[in-house]
């Protein structure tokens, strides 16, 4: 059968991808605008771009966001490795049923519930609200993507491999760390990238469990996207898909990277 | 697991142990406190609530719950129209992202092979740029002096500005475009495993485009169809952001009221209740969707 695209499906394609980007689009060309009025084009300026260097809340909040979120994505990639292990190696034990199931609890539910509950408890046990109470909050959240990754990856991870590795004589410490880890690398990898992301891009649960001290990036956003539409936010917004884009262009490279050296010595059977 | 070789993670044990304990701590018992804090009342201290246990000093501490909050949530208009509110908004949200989704998903599984993995990748994008940043583009398009609104006059079809942002339908647009990806690549999925050698023979006994696509792809891909709306609604159920900056102030949803009881009426236990009453709402399609999962990786394994 042909695979050549018809009309209809051309325009189908066309009209999609126009809706995914044409908002994007029109935020970033209009943040090289000179006019204070958004909506009307006074000339190309970078004028705004310079406004938003000088924002020192702004830099401050950045600084936050990017602190938490790396801390919280070390945390989960830890407790979610270990989780995501537990749970595609040992059939059975008592609890597994209780610890598949609230790996999968903070990612069904909606943000709102998890910081109301996070926060509750933090209340309960007297801590002290801040860039910390965020950092387990978003943690929480991430180890359960971490789990899943790391789970998947293992169950097409071929045991033969540790099997021989054991009766050539290594330790099962040293064919987990020697066998196992290089191979489900990329699992955990893409898990901590994911974790980083997903701190960064949070506001629903950073606002209930944040205290007066810590304001990540999205509060702030937020705080000023209320509002209203102005240059500031445009040019902000345009730094932000500017950096998603060339985070994903990396990821993407060390993907291929790591695909051509794992063919290389073909550790996994998928 | 007899004859399994003995690794560090074939006994569950300590490896367990850490990441159960963190769990436990930081989902299950929070959860509970919810429960317990909406049977509360709400008084004006630090916490903001009444424990749930008094103990006059002697003799058994005395139970004090109290389902005020729930017979509220029934009794108050503003609750009832939130719950309302949720479930049509999401609903809505989920018919469009699924009318904009399916002739997308089709065309991406028609694309020629080495095409596809590039447009995958172009739908998922936009889903990695700021969740903030993707609501604050509908403000600049759809306010007053939005794009819209200019291209609109610009044709000569209104001389007044339309006002679109802070309605139902701009909310309803926000969710159809911030879970796109996720209504499209269940569908996708699905559509890209059949066979196309079954819309020939429909084209074959006759069947023009249209019906074959109405009569033989889109039954065939009802799995993928449910499972991506189910994905677009769940989270819509409790969107705070969405409504919040594209709704009006009457634009009532759960998450979003649940945030203003908590935010400005510092009303704790209320903001419980409506919480419990979240989950309740989710639990259903939750629980469907997973049975559904486990459905498809039992005829996976035959």
């Amino acid at each position: 059968m042909r695979r050549g695209l018809s009309a209809v499906n051309l325009c189908a394609l066309a009209l999609g991808l126009a809706f995914l980007y044409l908002p994007i689009l029109v935020v970033i060309a209009l943040s090289f605008n000179e006019s204070r009025l958004v909506s009307v084009w006074g000339g190309f300026s970078l004028r705004w771009y310079g406004a938003v260097w000088q924002n020192e809340a702004l830099l401050a909040a950045v600084w936050v966001s990017l602190r938490v979120a790396a801390f919280s994505a070390t945390i989960a990639l830890v407790l979610g490795t270990l989780a995501g292990l537990v749970l595609a190696r040992a059939a059975q034990f008592r609890g597994r049923t209780m610890l598949a199931g609230l790996v999968y609890v903070p990612l069904v539910m909606p943000e709102v519930v998890t910081g109301l509950a996070l926060l509750l408890l933090f209340v309960a046990l007297e801590w002290e609200r801040g860039a910390l109470t965020i950092t387990l909050a978003h943690a929480t959240l991430s180890l359960g993507f971490v789990a899943v990754l790391v789970q998947s990856r293992m169950l097409s991870f071929d045991r033969a491999l540790e099997e021989a590795a054991l009766d050539l004589g290594a330790t099962p410490f040293g064919a987990f760390f020697q066998v196992t880890l290089p191979a489900i690398w990329p699992a955990i990898l893409s898990g901590w990238l994911l974790a980083f992301t997903l701190s960064l891009d949070d506001l629903v649960i950073a606002s209930f469990t944040s205290g007066p001290g810590a304001t990540t990036l999205p509060m702030r956003l937020y705080g000023q996207v209320r509002l209203g539409v102005s240059p500031e936010i445009n040019v902000i917004s345009t730094l932000l898909i500017g950096l998603a884009a060339l985070a994903l262009l990396v990821a993407s490279l060390a993907q291929k990277l790591v695909r051509a050296r794992t063919e290389a010595g073909a550790p996994m059977r998928d | 697991m007899a004859g399994a070789p003995r690794t560090p993670f074939s006994r569950p044990g300590l490896v367990a142990l850490l990441p159960f304990l963190w769990l436990v701590l930081f989902v299950l018992v929070p959860l509970a406190i919810v429960f317990k804090i909406s049977l509360a009342e709400s008084v004006l201290a630090r916490p903001p609530y009444t424990p749930l246990f008094e103990w006059s000093g002697e003799g058994w501490p005395q139970l004090r719950a109290s389902f005020a909050n729930y017979t509220l949530l029934i009794e108050d208009d503003v609750y009832r129209r939130s719950l309302w509110g949720s479930l049509r908004i999401a609903a809505l949200g989920t018919l469009a992202a699924l009318a904009i989704g399916l002739p997308l998903a089709y065309a991406m599984s028609r694309a020629p092979r080495r095409m596809q993995g590039t447009l995958l990748l172009a739908v998922m994008l936009p889903f990695w740029t700021a969740f903030l940043i993707r609501i604050y583009a509908w403000m600049v398009l759809l306010r007053n002096e939005g794009l819209v609104n200019l291209a609109l006059r610009a044709l000569g079809i209104t001389d007044v500005p339309l006002a679109m942002l802070g309605t139902e339908g701009a909310v309803v647009l926000g969710i159809a475009y911030a879970y796109l990806p996720f209504m499209v690549l269940p569908i996708y999925a699905s559509l890209e495993r059949q066979d196309p050698a079954v819309l020939e023979a429909a084209a074959d006994l006759g069947a023009p485009p249209a019906a074959a696509f109405w009569s033989v792809t889109v039954p065939l891909a009802r799995p993928g169809i449910l499972a991506g709306c189910l994905l677009v609604f769940l989270p819509a159920l409790g969107e705070v952001v969405i409504p919040d900056l594209l709704g009006g102030s009457g634009t009532l949803m759960l998450g979003r009221t649940i945030w203003t009881e908590f935010f400005q009426n510092r009303d704790w236990p209320m903001a419980g209740a409506l919480t419990i009453l979240l989950l309740v709402v989710l639990g259903g399609p939750l629980l469907w969707l997973q049975r559904q999962q486990a459905r498809l990786l039992a005829q996976a394994e035959r």
